[in-house]
């Protein structure tokens, strides 16, 4: 393995990643599971207030929606950079006034926690409107078989508006999924170390920019990949019972 | 459009209201004196965005053209790298791609003594070449995958038809094949400019003076948080409903009609 290496010239590279102290390799994967975590927090938040925003979207009151409808627009319009800046000092200094009040010092934020905040509010945006055709594309009889039932909303919700606009989410959930992921990188602007500041911060320290901005390059790259083939997966489980249409159109 | 009977329900006007008085309070209660000493410097950056967006929005969709294309129809050598290509691109961070350009090309030129010598150097110590390759690249790279969906989107047909009457391959694709992608994917190419516009503030993080730049200088230098960022927000609102509105425009004239952007 090492002669192989060394043929090839990259030996330097393998040990500037190796994941024992003179190698940077564990502070990449550090840097990996925290974006990662901010990543799925964010995505998860993202899915809860998309929920909430796309049943208001649809079926609140008239001030709901058109609130909605500048949420979703503004945040969809403004680079996410800016956003993150503006909502991490605004979540900052919420933080802080709530502390002082209750006669508390300044606090220091988590940065996984922060990140979370500041990207599920992002996502959030997307994911109304994703969720909102969605559930716009579930056959209304189906939601009225349901009431005619008696079915109280939740249980419809649960029971058959979310199952059936599931297939509908996917794809454009998968795409927010891999929104989150590299969306993560822009914390690093803000100082957060997720992968690609921990990428920086080591090949700056090193000088083997190529080796680190690379490896970390094919790291965002296997998770992308790897969450293709999941969402393969739940896109033919959400699928499940339909008709295919592959092979029908084309 | 936007038709003035819809503004004018009660609610309606009471958020307009609302929003006024929270603009005037911000015209009051905040700190504007800095602005007079920026105004130069933010000119020189919305300026600098500008050009930015225009240039790789431009290069980078004569370069997805044929990456669209080798995707679509070309053979197993050309199909391949494309799509290898645009995968790399779309699953990493746009950041990364544009600090290995910079820092890695950037530390890897000057060790080559006739690329220092030669009369491209002024050029490339300089971070927007880097920018605009980077941008360029992403957008090539999301625009080719669009552009092979709406080549392959093209009715059969409609070719066929060209290379009955014997028309020359380039012609038919100029005057037939391209028009119709074009057609297809216009509301997506849209959306994905106003993306691409959303990515420009990136290019701050390697010294070049974007709008975004100025503000964090701004912040930076004056510890005034809000005011510049509430500024910048309402910046690229407004170019992202320009866009919108342009590419509306590009819709009417190419389809006959709009169709409605969200």
């Amino acid at each position: 393995m090492t002669g192989l290496l060394d043929s090839l010239g990259l030996a330097q590279s393998a040990e500037l990643l190796s994941l024992s102290p003179p190698g940077w390799g564990r502070n990449l994967l550090r840097g990996l599971s925290h974006s990662l975590q901010i990543a799925f927090g964010a995505y998860a938040l993202g899915l809860v207030i998309g929920l909430f925003g796309a049943y208001g979207k649809l079926y609140g009151g008239k001030v709901t929606r058109d609130l909605l409808a500048i949420y979703t627009t503004v945040i969809r319009a403004v680079p996410e950079l800016v956003l993150i800046l503006i909502l991490y000092y605004v979540g900052s200094d919420i933080i802080n006034k709530i502390s002082a009040a209750m006669g508390g010092g300044r606090v220091e934020i988590n940065g996984v926690a922060a990140g979370i905040w500041v990207l599920g509010i992002v996502q959030g945006a997307y994911a109304t409107e994703i969720l909102r055709g969605a559930i716009q594309a579930v056959p209304l009889g189906q939601i009225e078989a349901a009431k005619s039932y008696g079915m109280p909303a939740i249980m419809t919700m649960r029971r058959v508006t979310i199952p059936a606009m599931m297939s509908f989410a996917v794809p454009g959930l998968a795409n927010l999924w891999l929104i989150a992921t590299k969306d993560t990188a822009l914390l690093a602007v803000v100082g957060f170390n997720e992968l690609t500041l921990e990428t920086r911060q080591a090949a700056s320290s090193t000088r083997a920019y190529f080796t680190f901005f690379l490896a970390a390059g094919f790291l965002y790259l296997m998770v992308t990949l790897f969450s293709g083939v999941i969402f393969a997966r739940i896109e033919k489980w959400a699928r499940r019972g339909q008709p295919s249409l592959t092979g029908a159109g084309r | 459009m936007i038709d003035l009977k819809s503004l004018m329900q009660p609610h309606r006007i009471v958020m307009m209201l609302v929003f006024v008085g929270f603009a005037v309070w911000c015209a009051y209660a905040l700190r504007w004196d800095w602005l007079p000493k920026y105004a130069p410097l933010a000119l020189y950056g919305i300026w600098t965005t500008l050009w930015l967006l225009v240039v790789t929005v431009v290069l980078g969709f004569l370069l997805a053209v044929p990456l669209g294309l080798m995707q679509a129809v070309g053979p197993w050598y050309l199909a391949t790298p494309a799509k290898v290509f645009c995968t790399i691109i779309r699953g990493t961070p746009l950041l990364l791609q544009l600090w290995l350009l910079y820092y890695g090309l950037g530390s890897l030129f000057p060790q080559f003594p006739w690329i220092r010598s030669s009369e491209l150097w002024p050029y490339l110590r300089q971070a927007w070449p880097y920018a605009v390759l980077a941008l360029m690249l992403s957008y090539a790279g999301y625009e080719g995958e669009v552009m092979r969906g709406a080549f392959k989107g093209v009715a059969k047909g409609q070719l066929e038809a060209a290379r009955s009457f014997g028309m020359p391959r380039f012609t038919m694709f100029r005057r037939i094949w391209l028009p119709q992608a074009l057609r297809n994917v216009l509301p997506t190419l849209g959306g994905e400019t106003i993306l691409q516009m959303k990515a420009t503030p990136l290019v701050a993080t390697i010294t070049v003076v974007d709008i975004y730049a100025v503000s964090s200088r701004v912040r930076s230098d004056t510890f005034i948080i809000y005011e510049p960022l509430i500024l910048l927000a309402v910046f690229y609102i407004l170019v992202a409903g320009l866009i919108a509105l342009g590419f509306h425009w590009l819709e009417v004239q190419v389809l006959g009609t709009g169709r409605r952007t969200q």
